[in-house]
């Protein structure tokens, strides 16, 4: 114990420590003040710009990318297959077969009466010898005298979107009072476009909750990775004093920013990817192509319904990755804070 | 404020590195940790910090046995315990300011009531115009300056100080030993770990000698 320290005169409680009490520190306080700007980085405790947050960033917007084109899909086949059936259900054909006794004129005028008594039926056009004669043109030539053959004639029927009129009663009563005339409401088309529809909109579903499932594991894991990197951070803020909220907070933000990034990038891409097609389509109607893709998938418009589920795939994801975030370093930070043997 | 006793540690299957610790850490005390490297220097101070627990005996931290201190309350325990690691722990992101800051910032303080104090400190342990820069430029005598003046910034109870003038010069580590010295006199117990006889030389305090497992005090 040779040299002793001299120690400082006036030992005063908290804040003198910091305070300049000694020259060193009164004369380097005399500085001019205007450092306050650079003092702060600006920057969040947890910090943003890491290698491992950009990966994250792309694999979220890979992943949000590919389930909301899966949505996507799936709700564009749900209103495609809606629509076929709506269509074919729209409408019902009356058939007449001429017979010596019926006069097909006026069989015409009361089968067609006898429908517009149903409520939904809106209309009803009986097609004329021509257009008669050019449906059987394929088959029979041109040229066709129907006086000659023995040729049923057609009555289409329109109903109302969404209305349900008594086919079997329309049946019966046409068959009763109009003789040789039968009702063919397309029930078998129907049922089997029913049947085909909700089996395309089962896969379509079971594909996009495979999606989304895959999606979820994906972010759980790349966001449990990018957190591998902060462990340094959460040390140092336990060791400071902070607690498990506070911590868990601070990274819980910076995540849920990451997430935001990362899934609005994947939905906006894939909102456009559904723009671009939809305009693609409606520019090529005329053509062969786009008749082709029009009669599968329709407009390639999804409708409200369709992009308000790509914003909530959105969200779902942003706030997945916060949550996972806020979990994993909970976890730390009570390894951090349980004293047990 | 903190004691020990008959503690043990040892790490996996392997033999007690520390072993039948008994001692106390009175309230404003000052004393030096010393021993050869490897002796269990910066193990005892883990010790002591909580953020270890040892293999056997019992360890107090301001009255309360660790065993039941619940997890809720440990960031209070923090609060009192200063602490300068020997890797100094700063977070290259943010400033030196922002360093020094962050005990205060982590308590919910507002910037405007701690940024003069944060600065005056700054002034003092010599890094007055380098509170702006990051961490990764300053030097390691730098970064161990604003360790300790981050360590100080709350007026802990106790400072554990792992190596504290392992990095610079003797002028600029008698004048970290003269701060120790008045934070002691201003009510904290001050706890040195260090292996610079030179520096032990320069304040008469209470030695802790860690040799082979085996705790011998100096008073």
């Amino acid at each position: 114990m040779t040299k002793q320290v001299k120690p400082a005169p006036k030992p005063k409680k908290p804040t003198t420590v910091k305070k300049p009490v000694t020259p060193a520190a009164s004369k380097k306080t005399a500085k001019p003040q205007g450092q306050s700007k650079s003092l702060r980085s600006g920057k969040s405790i947890v910090p943003r710009e890491s290698v491992a947050g950009t990966a994250l960033i792309f694999v979220i917007g890979i992943m949000t990318f590919l389930a909301c084109i899966t949505l996507g899909g799936v709700s564009m086949i749900k209103t495609s297959a809606g629509k076929w059936q709506s269509d074919i259900s729209r409408e019902v054909t009356i058939q007449i077969r001429p017979f010596d006794e019926v006069e097909m004129e006026k069989a015409i005028k009361d089968a067609s009466a006898i429908a517009l008594q149903f409520e939904g039926v809106v209309k009803t056009t009986a097609l004329n010898d021509k257009e008669t004669a050019r449906l059987l043109e394929p088959w029979l030539g041109a040229g066709l005298k129907l006086d000659e053959l023995p040729v049923p004639r057609l009555l289409t029927v329109t109903i109302a979107e969404g209305a349900k009129p008594d086919f079997a009663a329309m049946g019966q009563q046409l068959e009763a009072q109009v003789p040789g005339s039968t009702l063919d409401d397309h029930r078998a088309w129907v049922e089997r476009l029913t049947t085909m529809a909700l089996t395309m909109v089962a896969i379509g579903t079971s594909i996009f909750l495979l999606m989304m499932a895959a999606t979820i594991t994906t972010v759980i894991f790349a966001t449990r990775g990018a957190m591998a990197g902060n462990k340094d951070v959460v040390d140092v803020l336990h060791f400071v004093g902070a607690d498990s909220k506070f911590i868990s907070g601070q990274f819980q933000k910076h995540f849920l920013n990451l997430g935001l990034k990362g899934a609005a990038s994947g939905t906006f891409g894939a909102i456009i990817l559904f723009i671009i097609l939809g305009l693609w389509t409606s520019n090529s109607v005329a053509t062969p192509q786009g008749d082709q893709v029009g009669a599968l998938f329709g407009t390639f418009s999804l409708g409200w319904s369709g992009y308000f589920g790509m914003l909530i795939v959105l969200c779902l994801v942003a706030v997945l990755t916060a949550v996972t975030s806020s979990i994993t370093v909970q976890r730390q930070v009570n390894a951090l804070q349980n004293y047990k043997r | 404020m903190i004691s020990f006793e008959n503690v043990g540690l040892r790490y996996g299957i392997g033999r007690e590195v520390l072993s039948d610790l008994s001692f106390q850490i009175a309230p404003n005390s000052f004393q030096f940790l010393t021993g050869p490297s490897g002796a269990g220097k910066t193990s005892l101070l883990r010790l002591m910090l909580l953020s270890l627990q040892p293999t056997r005996g019992l360890v107090k931290v301001f009255g309360k046995e660790a065993t039941t201190i619940k997890p809720q309350q440990m960031p209070i325990i923090r609060r009192k315990i200063g602490v300068v690691f020997q890797d100094f722990r700063l977070l290259d992101h943010l400033t030196t300011y922002e360093n020094v800051a962050l005990p205060l910032q982590v308590r919910g303080q507002m910037e405007q009531n701690y940024r003069q104090d944060v600065r005056d400190l700054l002034d003092w342990v010599g890094l007055g115009d380098r509170m702006h820069v990051h961490p990764p430029v300053l030097s390691g005598g730098e970064k161990q300056r604003a360790a300790i003046a981050r360590a100080l910034i709350d007026q802990p109870d106790v400072l554990l100080a792992d190596e504290p003038t392992g990095n610079v010069d003797p002028p600029l580590a008698r004048r970290i030993l003269r701060l120790f010295i008045e934070l002691h006199r201003s009510g904290t117990s001050v706890i040195i770990a260090t292996h610079d006889l030179s520096l032990m030389d320069q304040y008469d305090a209470r030695r802790l000698v860690i040799n082979s497992g085996r705790l011998q005090i100096y008073d």
